[in-house]
């Protein structure tokens, strides 16, 4: 299989975006804790990355110290998901992008409006940086496995289903959250460092409330903590506004029936709708609101 | 002078702010929705406003207009959108509200065009002097009509039998059934004035700037989930002092902080401090 550029820059967006959505799934999807503001974290390591980068720290150091410095970010808001929690957080999360966007814009450091451009080239070609990518996505998705069936997976799904039972079963339910968190958002900005070095352009823009809200698509499009439904769900979401370009008018509205019909139609996702087709039942539904 | 002019012009954004949060709060304390959409039904508000007042002339129509076609529209959101999905975990509804308001600010580009829409005559532009700061026609009829209408639906819920049904259903919706209180109708009634004060906010909005844009909707909106989360989610007089602290602490931060943080961010830098002290919002007790 032979690839021009333009499908080597759209495989290596989509792995970006796995690894930046099965960080949110760590967080929502297993440890049941809504952010809007997923973006925030990818920003970080993205504008961490270019900060470092161009000051002349070389590129696995500026890559690192971005995911670092959104892992403690992520963990100071897991601080705040002790205290508050489902629709508070979701809000919370939402401002927390917010904020992030209204400091990166007001600061001239951060390269304000303009955002930050000639971010030095990391001597790997198109390919190269592919593949590098790719394996990190594969990694992620290793972990994602891993956590959902180790002895924190099943931690975490208790306090995603019920956390006065967890703390009753004596789960330390605050540290399991931070842990989400913290897991979550550093591989938020490992996704955002490795956007930096494929862009070599970043913009506030490019991490506002639409892209968290992409992100959270990616996951609960997929079936909120179904790592492969996370995947194919991915895939499908960052490669559709390229299928519709001939409708590049409607993109933005097709992105947003498509959010809006897989809730409405198939709430469990892909994996859910795997799932039905397959024969099994689906997945539990929350008893939280009263029915019709 | 300067103190009180910024206090005015906050208490303007105040009042929009509440009420369009009011709707919010209602249908978050009836269903636990976190109503996203509810923006677009702004939004839609300030173009059939416009449309109608440009049409005929007259500005009460324009409003009235615009505040029975957004009610109904409200309506058939909740039975087609929302009533299907109320069994499913909360964040089904709130993603759900996202891409539905995402795909509305889409259709009102598509027909609407993207540069947005103005009067042809701007209505109630004239300058007033109110305790010695000048102010326009328009942000007194904000107020104003912020004042009649909160202050009409706090009278329908405490005086009359609609609002006790109402306020029995927010409380315990299952015990209001028991009592005989027809809930979904009180649903649909709760859909109808909240949408119907978002419209009307929608349409005072395009008047203060005289443009009606398809993402007009988008920081109101989300500045309206800060605030009813400010309010103690559900809680309705919780949500109108938030909406008016919101808009003071924003006109004083825009000119005192505004080089640090931009006025958007400065609600949600409020919202996040604010939950440290109180997660449970301002106004909720417990």
């Amino acid at each position: 299989m032979t690839m021009g550029i333009y499908e080597i820059s759209l495989a290596t967006l989509v792995s970006i975006n796995v690894i930046s959505a099965l960080g949110l799934n760590l967080i929502s999807g297993f440890c049941g804790q809504i952010s809007l503001g997923h973006a925030a974290f990818y920003g970080i390591g993205a504008y961490t990355a270019a900060i470092l980068a161009k000051a002349g720290l070389p590129f696995p150091a500026a890559l690192l110290a971005g995911m670092a410095l959104a892992g403690l970010a992520g963990l100071i808001v897991g601080l705040t998901s002790l205290r508050v929690r489902e629709d508070f957080l979701a809000i919370t999360t939402m401002g927390v992008g917010f904020l992030f966007i209204g400091i990166v814009r007001q600061n001239a450091f951060l390269g304000g409006e303009m955002g930050i451009s000639a971010i030095p080239a990391i001597g790997l070609s198109k390919a190269g940086f592919l593949a590098m990518v790719l394996i990190l996505a594969a990694l992620t998705t290793v972990f994602n496995l891993w956590v959902k069936k180790s002895w924190m997976g099943f931690a975490f799904e208790a306090v995603a289903d019920d956390e006065d039972t967890a703390r009753v079963l004596s789960l330390d339910v605050s540290s399991y959250k931070l842990t989400a968190f913290a897991l979550g958002t550093a591989l938020a900005g490992l996704a955002g460092g490795l956007y930096t070095f494929f862009a070599r352009f970043i913009s506030p823009d490019n991490f506002g409330f639409v892209t968290s809200i992409s992100i959270l698509s990616m996951v609960a499009v997929g079936g909120i903590g179904s790592v492969f439904g996370v995947l194919v769900s991915t895939i499908f979401l960052t490669l559709m506004p390229e299928f519709f370009q001939f409708l590049s008018d409607y993109k933005l509205l097709v992105y947003g029936a498509l959010l809006f019909g897989a809730m409405r139609f198939w709430p469990d996702g892909l994996a859910g709708l795997y799932a039905s087709l397959a024969g099994r039942q689906g997945r539990r539904s929350s008893d939280r609101a009263e029915g019709p | 002078m300067l103190y009180l002019e910024l206090l005015i012009q906050g208490l303007v954004y105040g009042c929009m702010y509440a009420v369009i949060a009011v709707g919010l709060t209602l249908v978050y304390g009836l269903l636990r929705i976190l109503h996203v959409a509810h923006a677009g039904l702004f939004a839609l508000g300030a173009y059939l406003g416009l449309l109608i007042t440009n049409w005929s002339g007259s500005l009460a129509l324009g409003l009235l207009g615009s505040a029975l076609i957004v009610g109904l529209a409200g309506m058939l959101l909740y039975r087609l959108c929302y009533q299907p999905i109320l069994d499913r975990p909360p964040y089904v509804a709130l993603i759900a509200s996202i891409g539905l308001f995402i795909a509305m600010e889409e259709i009102f580009r598509l027909i609407f065009g993207p540069y947005g829409l103005t009067y042809k005559v701007p209505p109630l532009q004239a300058k007033v002097l109110v305790l010695g700061v000048n102010l326009r026609q328009a942000e007194c009829g904000l107020i104003l009509m912020a004042v009649v209408l909160l202050g009409g639906l706090s009278y329908l819920s405490q005086k009359t039998r609609i609002g006790v049904a109402w306020r029995a259903t927010v409380d315990d919706p299952q015990m209001a059934r028991a009592f005989g209180v027809d809930t979904i109708k009180v649903r649909y009634l709760n859909f109808f004035i909240g949408s119907s004060l978002a419209a009307m906010a929608g349409v005072f909005v395009s008047l203060l700037s005289n443009v009606v844009e398809p993402t007009m909707g988008g920081v109101p909106s989300y500045k309206a989930l800060a605030i009813i989360v400010l309010g103690g989610l559900g809680n309705v007089k919780g949500t109108l002092i938030a909406s008016l602290v919101l808009g003071v602490v924003e006109a004083f931060g825009t000119i005192y902080i505004g080089k640090l943080l931009d006025r958007d961010a400065i609600a949600f830098a409020l919202l996040i401090v604010i939950l440290m002290i109180r997660p449970q919002g301002l106004f909720t007790r417990q």
